[in-house]
């Protein structure tokens, strides 16, 4: 048993709520994300930033930041849209988006600056066993 | 000029064998691949196929005469050699629109594949496409929500979504099968699924099962802020059963629930499909059976047939094959099928098995489900193969790990985003793949103990039903 490593998720632990895609990969460096954002105009689609308070990071719909960047390619002012919407909401979780508007969805998302604690009041209620 | 009667027995051709018919839009198509008995010339058999499967019988009845034969009878128009097969041939057959209700799958099949499988004339007889016109694909409800609603109700984008079949497949306590699903799910997948044959055995009665499911998954979406679920399989004895099993699903506030369309049967499972729709459940179709009718080169049904019907009856996930694991399934013919589930056209390529164009108008898609016998190292794959819209299932790959479900979960749910982060970057997966892991395994000591566990394990047999090439 002494082999076996404990699996370390706990609902006590904000660090253990993860972002969907590439949440659980060790954060993207600039250069990542970079690349990332390439691989978004490289398939055509339409760059957004959203971003919320940690606190209601499982909420539908987050704040989108102005608009979406419809037809945007250059890689640095995408960059520079999402910079501008961290350091206007320093701890909230921001989010990089590529609308694909051929098939009406989000070709992808990813977290970019993951916010800061106090994260979601966990609510009690919910866990309350059916059986 | 009317005709005039005569009894007696009249060949085949002489009415269903038309080489100079152009087919309709309008028209269903079908190729089947026939093997006739020796002695029978290949247009005789073809246009007996024709004839067996819409209006023809045995010998000339007068009640013929009191319709219009020419506007409802199925021809035989064209016929090819099959590559590599000296005694079987391709026959190509136009079924007018009026002989087939508006949306019923059931009524197709009981004409196409009918009484005309069990004909003496041939020795074989084999389905392998068929071209839904678009009245017929309008008039099919189709899958009850698609891949892109399922991506926007699940706020999971730009990635393959993960799953794993829970094991043993039999024999588990309810609440011990829960825990199994909550480790599962804590650890990084979005779904867990029921076996095929869990319906609601003593050992654990249904209702039992889908409480403590769902006490998991409310468990592991608190912890991981992600959502989650698990296909609570609602196959039962009878259809009242199964909605009851449905409807108890929805009232614990199950987000997706399992049919298996073959067993439970075709009229049973459109009427679940509905019933998705209207009551906002995902579902998740299994293909018990399917190699039964399948796997025979020779006689039966292709695949490729069987996931058009599905996408037609109404289903957002179809088990379609790995390509890489345990079960069978030729590479080119699953890369044709998992294209018929998925895309709005498909064109014909016969280098896939695909021989007709199939528009599909506005009826959305269906995630394939790559399932069976697949672990960490042949994610690069999977993810090369299948792209973003697809379901890949690791079962022991996932419940095997040394350390448990939960890491064994974690294990994918990296070497997955790996792959995906990889691609993006322009790696090709299929060649780098051992450089991607064992780099996000230097992150992850869940992944490196993967790596480790199933490092020499390959299911490398040949396939039985291969695309037919020439061989010679």
């Amino acid at each position: 048993m002494s082999d076996i490593q404990d699996y370390p998720s706990r609902i006590s632990d904000p660090a253990s709520r993860k972002m969907e895609t590439f949440s659980y990969l060790p954060e993207l460096t600039r250069e990542e994300i970079r690349k990332q954002v390439e691989y978004i105009v490289s398939q055509g689609w339409n760059p957004a930033v959203e971003h919320i308070e940690p606190a209601y990071a499982r909420a539908t719909y987050w704040y989108m930041w102005k608009l979406p960047m419809f037809g945007e390619t250059d890689v640095d002012r995408i960059l520079a849209e999402v910079d501008a919407c961290h350091e206007a909401n320093p701890g909230n979780h921001v989010r990089l988006i590529g609308y694909d508007n051929t098939n009406q969805t989000q070709g992808t998302a990813m977290v970019v600056y993951r916010g800061t604690p106090p994260e979601q009041v966990f609510c009690a209620d919910k866990l309350t066993p059916r059986t | 000029m009317a005709k005039t009667y005569q009894a007696g027995v009249k060949e085949y051709r002489d009415t269903y064998w038309d080489p100079d018919y152009t087919p309709k839009d309008s028209d269903i198509l079908a190729c089947f691949k026939i093997t006739p008995q020796p002695g029978v010339p290949r247009e005789e058999a073809a246009a007996a196929v024709a004839a067996e499967s819409s209006t023809g019988t045995w010998t000339t009845v007068w009640t013929d005469l009191l319709t219009d034969l020419d506007y409802y009878k199925g021809r035989a128009y064209a016929i090819e050699d099959v590559p590599g097969d000296d005694e079987a041939f391709y026959a190509f057959i136009a079924y007018p629109m009026g002989l087939f209700e508006e949306g019923s799958i059931v009524n197709v099949f009981t004409s196409l594949v009918g009484n005309v499988f069990g004909f003496k004339a041939v020795r074989g007889l084999r389905l392998e496409d068929i071209r839904f016109p678009l009245w017929f694909v309008a008039t099919c409800h189709g899958p009850p929500h698609g891949i892109y609603v399922e991506r926007d109700k699940l706020d999971k984008y730009g990635r393959p979504l993960l799953g794993c079949t829970i094991k043993p497949k039999l024999g588990l306590s309810a609440k011990n099968y829960g825990r199994a699903v909550y480790e599962c799910l804590r650890g990084g997948l979005d779904f867990t699924k029921d076996d095929e044959n869990v319906n609601s055995q003593p050992f654990m009665r249904w209702r039992d099962r889908f409480l403590f499911c769902q006490d998991a998954i409310d468990k592991a979406e608190a912890e991981t802020g992600e959502k989650k679920g698990h296909y609570l399989n609602v196959t039962a004895p009878d259809v009242e059963e199964m909605f009851k099993r449905a409807e108890f699903a929805k009232e614990v506030g199950s987000r997706i629930i399992m049919s298996d369309y073959l067993t439970l049967g075709w009229a049973a499972h459109q009427s679940l499909a509905k019933w998705c729709r209207d009551n906002g459940m995902l579902l998740h179709v299994h293909r018990a059976m399917h190699a039964v009718i399948d796997r025979n080169p020779n006689h039966g049904i292709n695949f490729r047939v069987l996931a058009k019907m599905l996408r037609l009856l109404g289903g957002d996930h179809l088990h379609s094959g790995t390509v890489v694991g345990k079960l069978e399934g030729d590479r080119a013919a699953t890369l044709g099928w998992i294209d018929l589930l998925r895309d709005r056209y498909v064109k014909e390529d016969r280098s896939r098995g695909i021989f007709f164009d199939q528009d599909w108008g506005q009826m959305p898609g269906v995630f394939p489900v790559a399932s069976g016998g697949i672990h960490v190292w042949h994610m690069p794959a999977l993810v090369s193969i299948f792209g973003d819209n697809s379901v890949l299932q690791f079962g022991g790959g996932t419940l095997g790990h040394p350390w448990g479900n939960a890491a064994g979960a974690a294990a994918n749910r990296i070497a997955l985003e790996a792959c995906v982060k990889a691609r993006n970057e322009g790696r090709e997966l299929e060649k780098e793949g051992k450089d991607i892991l064992t780099q996000a395994a230097k992150h992850s000591p869940e992944l490196k103990v993967a790596m480790e566990t199933w490092k020499e394990i390959k299911f490398e047999f040949d396939t039985v039903d291969k695309l037919d090439v020439q061989h010679r």
